[in-house]
């Protein structure tokens, strides 16, 4: 592993240890974060598959009525029929957080005259058109494509979270390595270096010191003189 | 207020009309990423996309992967589902996770 290119110094080290002391804090904040992003996003996938499978079968159903009635019915009646929508829908669109991750939050009002019975409002009053001239197979096809509306805003905000999820994760995730296995390795093996380097330094100034005082005490006393 | 659309083949879309979405007729996925971005632009919040048409239009449709708004979601088409809107959420668990957990039975 590279060590980096610093001056072997106390002053330097200090500044490594403390940067070390962050490095190891950032990386278990970020492992931590990671997991639980990792929990959460499982969930929202799950719940994103289901939705999908239960979307896709209710679409190919209003898909098939919708084709019969395209068969019965010639084109230009049907367009007419489908011309002018009774039902608009208003969608609103909050925002919500996980674990700082900002994911939309569909609400929606759909602008159908309501009448007190829910069922009945949906039975009746979404059909923009008389039945006089239409196929029975496209008021299947419009009810439950009705039915489809709310699962279809759901999966639009699970899938679009769990996306979002996705690239946070992925993120976060390359993050935890970059530390784990490029700057913590990095900085412990500097702070080694210096250390090294500084008692490689100690023991030089050692000798050299008992090589000046035996130089001193020989000037003193001469023992080889004496010898 | 935030709008929904659709964009695909009018057979498959004009039934959206009824219940209140603004659909978008597209025969090629070169109009459809015309209207895409138009779309993008306006303050259309969720997007629906036939896996028809969408099958081409990856790199348009990725543009937007990253982004709060709009949530671009595909769905089948009247030719019956294609099965790229499952792929796209394993995609996105492959890339959470690194390794495909939730369809490995599938």
């Amino acid at each position: 592993m590279d060590i980096l290119n610093v001056n072997p110094t106390r002053m330097e080290m200090a500044k490594l240890k403390k940067r070390l002391a962050v490095a190891r804090r950032g990386h278990k904040l970020l492992k931590d974060k990671r997991d639980e992003l990792m929990k959460i996003f499982l969930d929202v996938v799950r719940k994103n598959k289901e939705l999908r499978e239960q979307v896709e079968e209710l679409l190919t159903k209003a898909h098939q009525s919708f084709l019969v009635a395209r068969a019965v019915m010639s084109v230009p009646v049907l367009e007419e029929a489908l011309m002018f929508p009774k039902q608009t829908v208003e969608l609103s669109v909050k925002t919500a957080n996980l674990m700082s991750v900002t994911v939309p939050r569909f609400s929606y009002a759909a602008s159908v005259p309501q009448s007190d019975d829910a069922d009945a409002a949906l039975e009746w009053d979404i059909f923009p058109y008389g039945f006089a001239t239409t196929s029975s197979d496209l008021d299947a096809s419009m009810q439950i494509l009705a039915s489809a509306l709310p699962l279809m805003l759901e999966l639009a905000e699970s899938e679009k979270s769990a996306q979002l999820l996705a690239q946070e994760i992925e993120k976060t995730r390359r993050r935890v390595n970059a530390l784990e296995h490029v700057l913590i390795p990095q900085l412990t093996e500097t702070i080694r270096y210096i250390t090294m380097k500084l008692e490689e330094n100690e023991r030089g100034n050692i000798t050299r010191m008992m090589k000046v005082k035996d130089m001193m005490l020989e000037q003193m006393y001469r023992y080889r003189e004496r010898m | 207020m935030y709008k929904i659309g659709v964009i695909g083949d009018q057979d498959s879309i004009l039934g959206f009309k009824a219940i209140g979405m603004s659909v978008f007729p597209a025969e090629d996925w070169e109009r459809a990423g015309e209207i895409l971005e138009q779309l993008a632009r306006e303050n259309y919040a969720v997007v629906y996309i036939t896996e028809q048409i969408a099958k081409d239009m990856g790199d348009i449709i990725d543009r937007y992967k990253d982004s709060l708004m709009p949530a671009i979601i595909l769905i089948p088409s009247n030719q019956g589902s294609l099965g790229i809107g499952m792929r796209n959420v394993k995609k996105s668990v492959e890339r959470a996770i690194g390794a495909d957990i939730l369809f490995r039975d599938a």
